[in-house]
């Protein structure tokens, strides 16, 4: 009809670290664009407090972050904690990247990383996770 | 001044009205939403708003407007002045999502105290985008930012609704572009208050002020404001101060004409119109319930033409 009243879900996609180049969170971006999400997409070499202050203001749903620095251990937990202060617990925080088995479980049990992607995961799980993880929080 | 806020929306209001950003992010949400929330957090918040100067930035996509408002941050914040920012990209007609890439070039203004960035998606209709923006506005002007700038991408009829949202617009033209007579939307050139000639580090750029300067002659005979054109390098902050002195002078014109409560008038003229229009279908929609979808289909089978069956729509009582 006119104007439409319903809830949008907004993402934010973000590139920590200094290294290379952002093809992948790109990609990411536009696949979740094309499944009906608002993708905040902020570009590289991110700080932990640019992206966990970005989240403030876009009021995001979400944080994805695509990582390659092997950097992991340190960023997450950074970002939660961040989190924490601000009081983003609502906020689905989630990652890509080369990441072991056993990191991704000190991330998800020690710091609520709810979805880690390892390369090669399939667009379509990605987007069904972060669909899962909205219907979850009431939000879809 | 500070103000104290009637009402009671979760204490949003007077949340944001103290300054916090988390508050302003989620009030934002809800009047972008435009339900029944967001007006009342709209109503409680009007009265601490008109203080801030609001500067519209439009052009066609990739001429610098990121990277520009990026460098007019930078200009006011060494002045000590409170930044608020709306960006709006396009949503996609497909999925209804959207990539908004905006904040990449205001990156080194993310941890500023100072400084609001908001991306905004167009979403569905034209009437909806400028309430949403017009209320975003008024949002950002209540929690005390000093200047609020509003990209949007010169698309036709988008870029001149939200004009009217906007004191001050800035058209960004570049060159290559603006050359070539036929280039420059005829729509830009009625809403720009101040253009920018951006990517001026071009060879073209000399050429592309002067044809702007011969148009705006042969169009603007009678105008109380000449539009100024300011060439800058956004990149390098070049020409940035001047940029930032023409929407300076702009405001002052505006003031000292009375054409400040000219526009304002015609603001609150727009706005009270789109309001009640949008209010009167709701209501009248409504009312009269299937009978609508039902008109509908008498027009599109011809049975009957729109003007008869609106003013039976109209002419139906209240059941
Ligand atoms: N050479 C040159 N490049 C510039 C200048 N200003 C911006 N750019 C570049 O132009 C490109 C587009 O800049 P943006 O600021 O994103 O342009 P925009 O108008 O906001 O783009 P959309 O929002 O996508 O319409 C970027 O690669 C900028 O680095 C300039 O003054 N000179
Ligand atoms: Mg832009």
């Amino acid at each position: 009809m006119s104007e439409q009243d319903f809830n949008h879900i907004r993402i934010i996609v973000a590139k920590p670290g200094l290294d290379g180049h952002d093809r992948g969170a790109k990609v990411v971006a536009r696949a979740l664009r094309d499944a009906g999400f608002e993708v905040i997409y902020t570009g590289l070499r991110q700080t932990p407090e640019m992206i966990v202050n970005t989240a403030l203001q876009e009021d995001a749903d979400a944080i994805g972050l695509s990582l390659l620095s092997g950097a992991h251990m340190t960023i997450f937990p950074r970002i939660r904690s961040l989190m924490d202060e601000q009081g983003l617990d609502d906020v689905l925080l989630f990652g890509g990247g080369i990441i072991s088995q056993e990191d991704a479980d000190t991330l998800h049990d020690d710091y609520s990383v709810n979805g880690i992607f390892g390369p090669g995961t399939s667009l379509d799980t990605i987007i069904q996770f972060v669909k899962d993880e909205m219907g979850r929080r009431g939000k879809l | 001044m500070r103000w104290a806020v009637v009402g009671n929306s979760d204490n949003l209001a007077q949340r944001l009205l103290n300054g916090d950003k988390r508050a302003l992010a989620r009030a934002l949400s809800k009047v972008e939403r435009g339900a029944m929330e967001g007006q009342q957090l709209v109503a409680e918040l009007f009265p601490a708003s008109g203080n801030a100067h609001i500067i519209g930035v439009t052009g066609s996509p990739g001429t610098g407007k990121s990277t520009l408002v990026n460098a007019l941050i930078r200009h006011w914040r060494s002045q000590g002045k409170r930044v608020g920012v709306v960006a709006v990209d396009p949503s996609s007609p497909y999925s209804g999502g959207a990539v908004l890439g905006d904040r990449i070039r205001m990156s080194e203004h993310t941890n500023d105290a100072g400084v609001f960035i908001r991306s905004m998606a167009s979403r569905g209709t034209l009437g909806g985008l400028s309430r949403a923006t017009g209320d975003a506005v008024t949002l950002l002007d209540a929690a005390g930012y000093d200047l609020i700038l509003v990209e949007t991408v010169g698309a036709g009829q988008s870029e001149v609704e939200i004009a009217k949202e906007a004191q001050t617009t800035v058209v960004v033209e570049v060159p290559g572009l603006g050359d070539d007579v036929q280039a420059i939307k005829a729509g830009l050139m009625e809403i720009a208050d101040v253009f920018a000639v951006n990517k001026a580090d071009h060879p073209r750029a000399q050429q592309t002020a002067l044809g702007l300067r011969m148009m705006l002659d042969i169009a603007n005979h009678a105008y109380l404001w000449k539009p100024p054109i300011v060439k800058t390098i956004a990149t390098r902050g070049e020409g940035v101060d001047k940029l930032a002195e023409a929407i300076e002078q702009h405001r002052q014109f505006l003031a000292e004409s009375g054409q400040l409560a000219q526009r304002q008038r015609k603001r609150a003229s727009d706005e009270l119109f789109r309001v009640l229009r949008r209010e009167l279908f709701r209501q009248l929609r409504e009312r009269v319930g299937d009978d609508y979808e039902a008109a509908v289909a008498r027009i599109a089978a011809r049975e009957q033409d729109p003007y008869s069956a609106a003013r039976e729509l109209l002419e139906r009582p209240e059941s």
